[in-house]
């Protein structure tokens, strides 16, 4: 019988092979149980990557394409320092735009910081220039030698030092995610496969009987492997199921978006985690025809 | 059928049968006797490849026990019957399954399969037994069932180990006479027992070789029996 055939019949159902092996409450139950557990994780940890995923690529977006040219010069320099910067940014391939924020702007980006009675007009506060990219970018290195040489008070911040922790730490955060499913799924396979074992042991005699009346190892193995396979798949497509309502009833995002609040999965997102019982039973049937095959193989 | 060249088995170092070569011919009848622990069952376990020598070979129809693959092997007993003192059923199975076991593993199950279990069934007189479990039955109906599903996939060797060690006299004859049916229909019969009076009621009927396994060795029976 060929690998296909074989698959077959194990997709097909055979309800007089099934029967051949005595229903097990305890794995049955524990497989069921196991599966819908790692099944609920599942669709957390796809859900903190799918986050993950959307805060690394929103602050990668919000922050890209624009940068920011702090002046900070005696009062008396200032606007010449200011006036030299914009005729060095005009001459700059890679930058569409660039605008010197008024004081108005700059009191009202401070104000949530340091509410509206600070006497603003008596701190130091530098002068602040907004530049916005086209797509190739700017040479950075070179822009900051002509600023030291036109306008030493101009530093010049292209958020990319802010930028990159977030994105890594959001990054990273996905790369967990996904590291936790990899485990999840790991993890039931150890535990279909102790099940799987278990059952095993428990009908050593009824393996042996099957043995002696002329079975192959393959029937003997597909009564095991089906049983499991669907017990992990209806397991898995329960605590999936139960996964994605507790999701979708978290809070939603706000303004205030982080990676708790955006907790969730979008669009056509919450079709992933549909992918989660046909993996969990994969693994099941991985799991459970090994170790079927194993014991097997101990058995003349 | 089964032929053995100077054949060994041993549990541990040292062998507990050795220079083991004997014939069994296609229609022959035979009967293995010897004392508790002498070897029996290991010799019969040798002859459907449960067990395989250590030493010597063992070929079972034309095939070298040894070189069989796991699907060899289980193709092999297909044309095997054997009949355990245990029984060896599927407790959770009702009887007419459990005969039709083996039907149903090689795939050959199908409506005259079905009509030739019926007969079968009623040929080892289980008709009304047929849909108990195998704890319900008794020593002899056990032994009957058993035998029925050694003989259902209509196998070319019948083994049988002890077969009549849970039953009364009748009983045991009521299985014998079973046996000796089956020899006459062309089947090679061996039959483990210690159960010297069984042999010498199944000598007066059919013609047998006893074989004694004494010392690890297999030896002819004398005029004793």
């Amino acid at each position: 019988m060929t690998r296909a055939q074989d698959l077959w019949l194990l997709i097909r159902g055979d309800s007089q092979a099934d029967r051949v092996v005595p229903r097990s409450g305890q794995s049955a139950r524990l497989t069921f149980a196991t599966a819908a557990a790692m099944a609920f994780l599942a669709v957390f940890a796809m859900a903190i990557a799918m986050a993950a995923g959307r805060l690394a690529d929103r602050w990668s977006d919000a922050m890209a394409g624009s940068a920011t040219i702090r002046i900070s010069a005696p009062e008396a320099e200032l606007d010449a320092q200011t006036a030299a910067v914009l005729t060095v940014l005009e001459q700059t391939p890679g930058i569409i735009s660039a605008n010197a924020l008024s004081e108005s702007d700059q009191h009202a980006l401070l104000e949530p910081w340091f509410g509206p009675d600070l006497p603003l007009d008596d701190l130091p506060i530098p002068r602040l220039i907004e530049l916005t990219e086209d797509g190739s970018g700017f040479d950075g290195d070179g822009l900051r030698q002509r600023l030291a040489a036109e306008a030493p008070g101009a530093i010049l911040d292209d958020h990319d030092r802010w930028r990159r922790p977030l994105v890594e730490a959001a990054s990273r955060l996905r790369l967990f995610g996904v590291l936790a499913l990899v485990l999840i799924l790991g993890a039931t396979a150890a535990m279909v496969t102790l099940a799987a074992q278990s059952a095993l042991s428990a009908n050593e005699q009824v393996i042996r009987t099957l043995r002696l009346v002329g079975a192959r190892d393959a029937y003997i193995a597909r009564a095991f492997v089906r049983r499991f396979t669907l017990r992990a798949l209806t397991g898995a497509a329960f605590g999936m199921v139960l996964g994605a309502i507790c999701v979708a009833l978290l809070p939603s995002a706000r303004d205030t978006a982080s990676v708790l609040t955006g907790l969730s999965f979008s669009g056509l997102g919450w079709l992933w985690p549909l992918t989660i019982p046909p993996l969990a039973a994969a693994t099941a049937f991985i799991a459970t025809r090994i170790a079927a095959f194993r014991t097997l193989r101990g058995l003349q | 059928m089964i032929e053995m060249q100077d054949a060994a088995y041993g549990y541990g170092a040292d062998p507990l049968l050795s220079g083991l070569s004997l014939h069994l011919a296609p229609g022959s009848f035979h009967f293995l006797t010897g004392p508790s622990g002498a070897g029996k069952t290991t010799f019969l376990k040798l002859c459907y490849a449960e067990l395989l020598p250590t030493g010597g070979t063992v070929s079972l129809f034309g095939q070298t026990a040894t070189g069989l693959t796991r699907d060899g092997i289980a193709d092999l007993r297909q044309r095997i019957g054997v009949v355990h003192q245990d029984c060896q059923f599927l407790n959770h199975l009702p009887v007419s399954d459990n005969i039709a076991l083996p039907l149903q593993v090689t795939a050959k199950g199908g409506p005259t399969q079905d009509s030739n279990l019926t007969e079968l069934v009623s040929w080892v007189g289980l008709s009304a037994r047929a849909h108990a479990l195998p704890p319900e039955l008794s020593g002899g109906e056990r032994q009957r069932a058993a035998l029925a599903r050694a003989i259902i996939m209509d196998p070319d060797l019948i083994l049988a180990d002890e077969p009549t060690g849970n039953v009364d006299w009748d009983m045991s004859q009521r299985l014998l006479n079973l046996l000796i049916e089956l020899n006459r229909l062309g089947k090679t019969i061996v039959i483990a027992t210690h159960d010297l009076a069984l042999i010498r009621a199944a000598k007066q009927k059919v013609q047998a070789r006893v074989l004694r396994i004494q010392g690890g060795q297999v030896q002819a029976a004398g005029a004793d029996l």
